[in-house]
């Protein structure tokens, strides 16, 4: 369009997310030799794989400039419900969809109470993960539960040699892409979060289309649930805890705005997490001090957040109208 | 309408609709129809109803009592997506379109062309249907713009061209000239008269009554929810519908001039540029003086204003204030030494939507209510100002004063935008395109209220696309084309003609 967009510096932070991810590599790289061998990268990738998941769903949400603080209790929820029945001797295979059918109803609960009775959604959300958590831990009976093997054999199983894991979590970012970009639903999910009052004029389904983002948002906790237990075999008490704020985080590193109507899934999302991933991979590999962790994700945060900023400010100052030759 | 016995029913008949809100009466039993092919003008008084009333045929609100029949059959939409389908569409006073969108997904958000068997979007398709739809409009734009780089005027354009996708039979235009220049507004009706031409049927809603007197066939006249006149347009001229408007009649538009003042400068521009933006603009704005900033939209007007408030950078030059230079100019620092800016886009730029419009009111002036060293609201003083202009600007009724301002209709949105500012009691005044959506009633008031503002000594700087505006208004008036100051028109010099040469006079762009 106008040569503007064709400023080094904006080139630059519009890919914001992609150039913090790659000096991350790059510092950690250049202390340690171990960090940037495939072999850590894949682990990397198949670490952050859990935290992405939800982070997907949750990109949705913000999209309409809403939120799920209830995906962690509801990773939870779905875990001790399969665990449960998995240790009850059902097949893996039932307990897994019976893990994302609860993600499916709690996700369907929070799209209840958000449009019919317009609660606000750090509300309803915040309501549910107390529901949830206190629900899991009465199936628990708040002990930690160990596993089948079933379950981590899938962990640790390839389908044409790509881990299961990032089998899963390349499906669903997929889907989730093409949906967001490429779909009418999607498109409306952005016009939903720039101006849902514009939106309802427009002829848009509003009601329906904020209710579906927090049954994806649910779906996608639960998916993550599944994969987070692939990799633990065990179901503890504070199992999916903070999650909410680990997806958060991934999506608001990733361009998301919290305001609704900006983000997106891939590469977005998908990089604010494994970025995390990555900080904490990095840390551990320099034999960090592990009280230095959040200090070190928070900063990172911050330091994505103010890019993004600067970004904001940039692009408004190169994309006023030429009136005349410059 | 009472034309005799007319060969085909109509094609939209309103009987006796009623609406209120919050008990309060806003439509009080309209009766009113319309044939197939002709344009029906409906004129009325700031928040006499016709955004209502259009917003009850185009499923955004429900009547209280009343019914409507659309092409024979009775029309009740429950949602705007029912009334599209029927074949109704709305072009609104305010524009909605989504600015994180790009031009082809706002034009067919609904309707989007999908690839066959997937729900997917067929880009290929959706931009050649886009394409296709803003030749109509005239419109040269890649279709993947995002909506938030176009000017008003474009995305105007781009709000009727939505109208023409879903292929209506009736379409509402609800003050579709307010954010056009002349020019636009003359390819607008070009436009509309080659749609009427296919058969479209239209409503108008406009304040400008020249425009609905030329291009309508039938007029309706609202004031304060009630019909009070309606028939072919040739029975009304302009005295007429005003005072079928304001019930009462209004002799004079424009105040007396008073001759220019020989005051000291109260805002000075030397040699103001910014690359690609304005180029060596000067100019010296007195106490006392309007000073008229007139050119075609994107000329420039509203980037100078931004630019003088602070609201934009600058890369050469200087602003005097009081003749004294006014250093890295913020809008904070503008309003202490007394300027003020009346915003061109008052929905994003100039209001609080979701507050009270008391506390709009109130938003500038705040600070000279709450003195040092407290700085605790003076409460009293400040309700008696806040009402004395709020009479002054004809803004009614008080006793909404808790109620968000988006209630409000849009002119009274405007009166709000200005009463705020007016309320600080600014030494100048920026205003851009002041009276847009403004009755002819508060219009007069209005230009009295700037008249006795440079009476006592305000300089006031006034942008508008209305030449009447300018000519009526100024002392002085400069034109502006691609950035640059081409012309300066005293008084006695002020010639139409020659303001629309300068304006246009232009070297083809590239
Ligand atoms: N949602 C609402 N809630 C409360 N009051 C409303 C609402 N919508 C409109 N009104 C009131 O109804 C009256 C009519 O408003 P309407 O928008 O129809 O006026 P209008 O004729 O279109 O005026 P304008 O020329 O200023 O656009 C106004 O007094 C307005 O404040
Ligand atoms: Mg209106």
């Amino acid at each position: 369009m106008t040569p503007a967009t064709r400023h080094p510096w904006l080139i630059v932070l519009n890919q914001a997310p992609v150039v913090l991810f790659l000096a991350v590599l790059a510092l950690f790289g250049a202390r340690s030799a171990q960090f940037l061998q495939p072999d850590n990268l894949v682990n990397i990738l198949i670490q952050s794989s859990s935290t992405a998941m939800v982070a997907i769903g949750m990109t949705f949400v913000l999209l309409t400039a809403g939120v799920d603080l209830s995906v962690g209790s509801m990773m939870f929820v779905g875990a001790a419900l399969a665990g449960k029945l998995a240790l009850q001797g059902y097949p893996l295979l039932l307990s897994i969809l019976a893990m994302i059918l609860a993600g499916l109803l709690g996700g369907a609960l929070n799209a209840l109470f958000v449009t019919r009775l317009r609660i606000a959604p750090f509300i309803v959300t915040l309501a549910t993960l107390y529901l949830g958590r206190g629900l899991g831990l009465w199936i628990t009976q708040t002990r930690a539960m160990n596993l089948p093997e079933s379950f981590l054999h899938l962990g640790a199983g390839r389908w044409l040699g790509i881990p299961i894991p990032l089998v899963i979590l390349g499906t669903v970012l997929l889907i989730a892409h093409i949906v967001l970009q490429h779909t009418p639903f999607g498109r409306q999910i952005y016009a939903t979060g720039q101006d849902i009052e514009t939106a309802r004029k427009a002829g848009l389904r509003t009601g329906r289309i904020l209710a579906s983002v927090y049954i994806v948002s649910g779906a996608c906790a639960a998916l993550g649930g599944l994969i987070s237990l692939t990799q633990l075999g065990a179901v503890s008490p504070t199992f999916g805890a903070q999650k909410e704020f680990a997806a958060i985080a991934a999506a608001v590193l990733g361009g998301t705005s919290l305001f609704g109507g900006r983000g997106r899934v891939f590469p977005g999302t998908l990089l604010g997490a494994v970025l995390i991933q990555t900080v904490e991979n990095g840390l551990v590999i320099l034999n960090a001090d592990p009280y230095l962790y959040p200090l070190v994700t928070s900063a990172i945060i911050f330091v994505a957040v103010s890019l993004d900023c600067l970004r904001q400010r940039l692009v408004e100052r190169l994309s006023r109208r030429l009136i005349r030759p410059v | 309408m009472s034309s005799p016995a007319p060969a085909a029913p109509p094609l939209l008949r309103f009987d006796r609709i009623q609406k209120s809100f919050f008990g309060v009466p806003v439509l009080q039993g309209i009766s009113l129809s319309l044939d197939q092919g002709r344009a029906l003008g409906l004129v009325g008084e700031n928040g006499a109803g016709k955004t209502t009333l259009m917003n009850i045929l185009g499923g955004n609100l429900a009547p209280d009592a009343g019914r409507i029949e659309f092409a024979g059959l009775p029309h009740q939409p429950r949602s705007p997506l029912e009334a599209a389908a029927a074949g109704i569409a709305f072009v609104h006073q305010e524009l909605n379109l989504f600015p994180n969108l790009s031009v082809a997904e706002n034009l067919h958000l609904t309707a989007f062309p999908r690839r066959r068997g997937f729900p997917v979007i067929h880009r290929a398709l959706l931009r050649a249907k886009t394409r296709a739809l803003l030749e109509q409009v005239s419109l040269d734009i890649d279709s993947d713009t995002p909506v938030e780089r176009l000017t008003a005027g474009e995305r105007q354009l781009v709000e009727i061209a939505k109208a023409l996708g879903i292929e209506a039979r009736l379409l509402i235009l609800d003050e579709p000239t307010t954010s056009l220049t002349d020019l636009e507004t003359r390819r607008l009706f070009d436009l509309l008269e080659r749609l009427r031409g296919q058969g479209m049927t239209m409503i108008y809603i406009s304040h400008h009554l020249a425009d609905v007197l030329r291009f309508c066939d039938h007029i309706a006249v609202l004031r304060d929810g009630e019909l009070v006149g309606s028939g072919p347009a040739s029975a009304f001229n302009a005295t007429r519908l005003i005072s079928l408007m304001v019930g009462r009649q209004l002799d004079q538009v424009f105040p007396g001039s008073a001759p220019p003042p020989d005051s000291p400068p109260v805002l000075e521009a030397r040699r103001l540029s910014h690359p690609g933006i304005i180029d060596q603009v000067s100019f010296t704005l007195r106490a006392g003086e309007i000073l008229g900033l007139s050119g075609l939209m994107g000329s420039g007007r509203s980037e100078l204003a931004r630019i003088l408030f602070g609201l934009d950078p600058f890369g050469a030059g200087e602003i005097l204030v009081e003749g004294k230079p006014l250093r890295r100019p913020r809008p904070i620092r503008c309003l202490r030494r007394g300027l003020a800016f009346v915003t061109e886009n008052r929905r994003e730029e100039g209001l609080c939507l979701e507050a009270s419009i008391a506390d709009n009111l109130l938003l500038v002036a705040l600070r000279d209510f709450a003195p040092p060293p407290a700085r605790w609201i003076r409460r009293r003083p400040l309700q008696a100002a806040a009402a004395r202009i709020r009479s002054a600007v004809r803004l009614t009724p008080t006793a909404l004063d808790s109620h968000p301002v988006k209630t409000l209709s849009g002119g009274n949105q405007q009166k709000v935008v200005l009463a705020k500012w007016l309320l600080s009691q600014p030494r100048v005044i920026i205003l851009d395109e002041p009276t847009r959506g403004i009755d002819v009633g508060a219009k007069c008031e209005f230009y009295q209220l700037i008249h006795d503002l440079a009476a006592r000594g305000t300089g006031i700087l006034l942008i508008s696309s209305e030449m009447e505006e300018l000519l009526g208004l100024c002392h002085r008036i400069l034109v502006l084309r691609q950035g640059a100051i081409r012309d300066e028109l005293q008084r006695p010099e002020f010639d139409r003609e020659r303001i629309l040469r300068a304006a246009l006079h232009t070297e083809r762009a590239p």
